[in-house]
């Protein structure tokens, strides 16, 4: 019983934490430390469901009957588990960091800032607690409107257009495609549990299991599979700490977790893999994969780049869930969280060198590695987990996916993988050897300012540090996880 | 003494309001005239519950007027779906006087103040006696009732153009409601009797002359008209554009869900699910339906008019109350008479906080709106809440709505009619964030005069609304319940 009240707990607190910033508006240091507060505060409540969850409980609780036979529901298992460790961990970081960013540029609003911030968290645990699709989709939505005044939180006329592209692909998508595939599933089945082996076996057959598929994955844009992946770069326009915990955490975690989570629970892996549905899938998601990463090397903005480079990490879980196999959807809940820890690190940094250094494009960043050593280095280990190279935690979950594409027999994917890491260097690399092995640009005007560029504050240094280390550690603790997880395969046969 | 109350309480629903109004032009006083309006209203929403709660318990509840036996009397019927619809009426009702005085003052000149109450009550009166009589041509006499004190309602509005919108819809709901009793002249002529459930029995024998095929066009036409199915709701956007901001709130939450209740009397209770087999109405009113949530969804998009906006918006909602009715299943009725709830708390809230808007910078022009999210908070979080409703976001009453009408759509098999509710839903999306972007992303003006939020007694109710929004999207044991007892009765053509 315990454990159903933390679940609870675990989405109360952020709400509760965002009534008192509210509250507290006005003073911003006792502020900011009860952001910090809930921040810590969720993460023990969510950390300390983790050892139930290991030992094999499904501990579920419903809230209230909305219709007749659909409830408010939420059964924690180990997906969500680890989704909800990263989102509400990193929260933490996050914080640290933005008090430092938000304060270093002097943003307006930042009350509001705060709020909306500890709303988007509680609605993306709901999502990784949520018990059946109705829950899931509800905290869906919930999360893309509340994140959207962090999105446009500059109010300029540049925000509101990427706040249209924002909230125009990720509401379109859900309301025309997912919503009907949830409608569908529960006029076939007649329950939007999420069970192990999934729920549609037996209900669904032949194509009308590739058009769900299709309403069920394009509908989910916060994966952003392409032609709907235009809404990230957009909301690139979102202060440093929303792009970092929301735009490569919380927000785009909970779309690919949501594919995942529909693939193993709705759909389940064998049904899927038999009905030869995902074949399409697969292909969408190594076209989304290769061509962000192509796009992401021409961007000279360095938050675009980071953006198009999240997009194509997301479609290696896509690619993952597709493939349908044990090793390949473990390989997927594995790189959500080293994608997280990797790529945080690398928006940290973008954005610690705005604050230091009012740049914004890859072009303008030579020689800086020399004044911000600290960051260019956390940008560097960032960079080689994505890319996926030993001794960083990238490199599990490439691992694993790849295993997967050997199990699915379809060891093509493996070259797409292979070809990925190039790619992935190919727009990361450059940045790192502008900053360290170019010099300084020796402009009459800019010189002196470009010289007075100072490391970045100490919060945001912090946090660097703290993620950073967090990707090396995770190198070490990818078995740990891999076993976490290891149900969810299981569950599927 | 109580027991004599609770058996005549059919009657005193309707008789209270009716005879409140004259007194209300007796004592002419702005103060007494509302008082009386927000007693009887409040007391006839004390009365709804009450009927609600007999008809859960016991089942319908027939009462004859004067004691006249049907079918030579009048007699009164009071069953789940009639029950329900005057839940709406008169909560809409109640909220609306309390919020009524100082949008009434400032809109409309002191010496026809006693008017609009008067004329409140009329309609009001109108209302509730379409929805408790079982009898088809008393049903024309409250329908004439609420029409007429409906057009000078409108024509109290404060612009000249109030007057045009009014006589538009004096004509145009004059042809409607002709056509109506047209229809029912010629159901009296085949059966001989006015009863509706005496209708329901003699009609199958002579179902299938031509006499009575062209009353049910007569009288869906005749329908039309009052409900605003496209293409003959021309008359509505200039009505609700123009009336006085309360009138326009009151309006849209009630009047089109009534003429949807009498849709739904005349079609399942008196006709019976047979005419849809024996005609291809369903299919007729499917079409017709479509292209409303469609093309008046894309028409809203383009209004510089908040009001009129959003009565482009009630013109496609009531589209989507016609498509549960066009699939004659258990399901797409509940849809519809959800909807005919939901629909009112959505609208109500939404121009509640128009009136309030007007109340502060004497207009409703979008890019008069500027920058009210900062001066207005409260009342622009209200819309922004209201509007997720109107949008369908979850939790709302809005998504339970579009829940059951897709949910009916794919019962039937009708992918394609599903595909367009849900693009017709991100029309709404487009026309409810237009003005969200001028509200919280313009600045105001700076030689725009200074305004504070709008009034307690304002905020409360629009509150109440908003609230009822979120409350009922998550406890649908009253709505969806109501909704679906209501909707089997009607499905089984019981009557």
């Amino acid at each position: 019983m315990i454990a159903e009240n933390y679940i609870l707990w675990a989405i109360a607190v952020p709400l509760v934490g965002s009534l008192v910033i509210l509250l507290t508006g006005k003073m911003p240091n006792l502020r900011e430390s009860v952001t910090l507060v809930t921040a810590v505060t969720m993460f023990l409540v969510v950390g300390s469901l983790t050892h139930v969850v290991t030992r094999g409980g499904r501990p579920s609780v419903s809230l209230l009957e909305v219709f007749p036979g659909i409830e408010l529901k939420f059964t924690v298992e180990p997906l969500g588990m680890l989704f909800a460790l990263i989102a509400s961990g990193l929260w933490i970081v996050t914080s640290l960091y933005s008090i430092g960013y938000m304060r270093g540029n002097n943003e307006a609003n930042q009350t509001r800032f705060y709020f909306f911030f500890a709303i988007a968290l509680a609605c993306a645990v709901g999502i990784a607690f949520s018990g059946n699709l109705f829950t899931l989709f509800l905290f869906y939505e919930a999360l893309t409107l509340s994140t959207f005044p962090l999105v446009t939180h500059a109010g300029t006329e540049t925000a509101k257009r990427g706040g249209r592209t924002y909230l125009g692909i990720l509401l379109s998508t859900s309301i025309g495609f997912l919503l009907l595939a949830v409608i569908w599933t529960w006029s076939l089945t007649g329950t939007l549990d999420f069970k192990p082996g999934g729920i549609l076996a037996g209900k669904a057959e032949g194509p009308m299991v590739g058009i769900l598929l299709f309403l069920f994955m394009f509908g989910t844009g916060k994966a952003a599979l392409m032609p709907f992946h235009r809404w990230l770069p957009a909301a690139m326009v979102a202060p440093t700490p929303v792009s970092a915990l929301l735009h490569a955490v919380a927000v785009v975690k909970a779309g690919v977790f949501t594919v995942l989570k529909i693939i193993v629970y709705i759909f389940g892996i064998d049904f899927l893999a038999a009905s030869g549905s995902n074949v399409w899938l697969m292909w969408v998601a190594t076209i989304t994969l290769l061509f962000a990463s192509i796009i992401a090397m021409y961007k000279d903005n360095l938050k675009a780049r980071l953006a198009y480079s999240t997009v194509s990490q997301l479609s290696y879980i896509v690619l993952g869930a597709a493939l349908a196999t044990g090793a390949s959807v473990i390989g997927g809940g594995l790189h959500i969280a080293m994608h997280a820890f990797g790529k945080i690190t690398l928006f940290f940094c973008a954005g610690a060198i705005y604050t230091a250094a009012h740049k914004t494009l890859v072009s303008e960043l030579d020689g800086i590695g020399r004044k911000m050593p600290l960051t260019m280095g956390a940008f560097l280990i960032g960079s080689l987990s994505i890319i996926g190279l030993p001794p960083m935690a990238g490199a599990w979950s490439k691992f694993h996916l790849m295993l997967g594409a050997a199990e699915a027999g379809q060891l093509i994917f493996i070259g797409v993988w292979a070809l990925s890491s190039l790619l992935s260097a190919a727009y990361l690399i450059p940045v790192i050897a502008r900053a360290f092995f170019q010099p300084l640009p020796k402009l009459a005007g800019a010189a002196a300012t470009d010289e007075g560029i100072q490391e970045a504050p100490v919060f945001s240094l912090v946090a660097m540090a703290i993620t950073a280390t967090g990707t090396f550690v995770l190198f070490f603790f990818a078995g740990d996880i891999a076993n976490m997880l290891a149900p969810i395969a299981a569950d599927g046969k | 003494m109580s027991a004599l109350f609770s058996a005549h309480l059919p009657a005193i629903q309707v008789v209270v309001p009716l005879i409140s109004a004259p007194l209300c032009v007796l004592f002419r006083r702005t103060g007494a005239t509302w008082l009386i309006a927000l007693i009887v209203s409040w007391t006839s929403f004390g009365i709804s519950i009450l009927l609600l709660e007999q008809v859960i318990a016991n089942g319908p509840i027939s009462y004859l007027l004067g004691s006249w036996a049907a079918p030579w009397g009048i007699e009164y019927k009071v069953d789940m779906l009639s029950a329900f619809v005057m839940l709406i009426i008169t909560s809409i009702g109640s909220i609306s006087m309390i919020f009524a005085p100082n949008s009434v003052n400032s809109e409309i000149p002191d010496d026809r103040i006693y008017l609009f109450y008067t004329m409140y009550l009329l309609t009001f009166s109108g209302l509730l006696g379409i929805t408790i009589t079982g009898d088809a041509f008393n049903l024309f006499v409250f329908l004439e009732i609420s029409s007429l004190s409906s057009y000078v309602l409108i024509s109290l509005g404060a612009e000249r153009n109030a007057l045009t919108a009014a006589f538009r819809y004096l004509i145009l709901g004059t042809v409607g409601a002709t056509f109506y009793i047209i229809g029912v002249g010629l159901m009296y002529q085949m059966t001989g009797t006015l009863n509706m459930v005496d209708l329901a029995q003699r009609l199958p024998a002579v179902a299938e002359t031509r006499t009575i095929l062209v009353a049910l066009g007569f009288v869906t036409v005749g329908i039309g008209l009052k409900l605003g199915l496209f293409p003959v709701h021309v008359w509505l956007p200039n009505a609700y554009a123009y009336a006085p901001s309360v009138v326009t709130a009151f309006l849209a939450a009630t009047a089109t869900k009534v003429a949807v209740y009498t849709l739904l009397r005349i079609y399942f209770t008196v006709f019976g699910t047979k005419i849809f087999t024996a005609l291809p109405i369903g299919e007729f009113l499917l079409l017709l339906s479509l292209i409303a949530i469609l093309s008046m969804s894309a028409v809203a998009i383009f209004q510089k008019n908040a009001k009129r906006l959003l009565a482009y918006s009630s013109v496609a909602q009531v589209g989507y109350m016609v498509i549960g009715i066009s699939m004659v299943t258990a399901t797409g009725l509940t849809a519809t008479i959800l909807h005919l709830f939901n629909h009112a708390m959505i609208k109500g809230a939404l121009f509640l906080v128009l009136a309030a808007v007007f109340f502060r910078i004497k207009s409703v022009k979008i890019e008069h709106m500027a920058g009210l999210g900062k001066v207005m908070p409260y009342s622009m979080a209200a819309f922004v809440l209201a509007g997720f409703s109107l949008v369908g976001v979850p939790l709302t009453v809005g998504f339970v709505s579009k829940w059951y009408l897709i949910l009916g759509a794919l019962e039937k098999g009708w992918w394609p009619v599903a595909g367009l509710i849900l693009i017709s839903s991100l029309l709404a999306v487009i026309y409810f964030w237009k003005i969200v972007e001028v509200v919280y992303f313009k600045p105001r003006p700076q030689d725009a005069p200074l305004i504070h939020e709008a009034p307690l007694a304002m905020l409360i109710p629009m509150w109440v609304l908003v609230g009822a929004n979120f409350y009922f999207g998550l406890d649908t044991d009253i709505t969806v319940g109501s909704a679906k007892a209501a909707a089997t009765l009607l499905i089984r053509g019981a009557p």
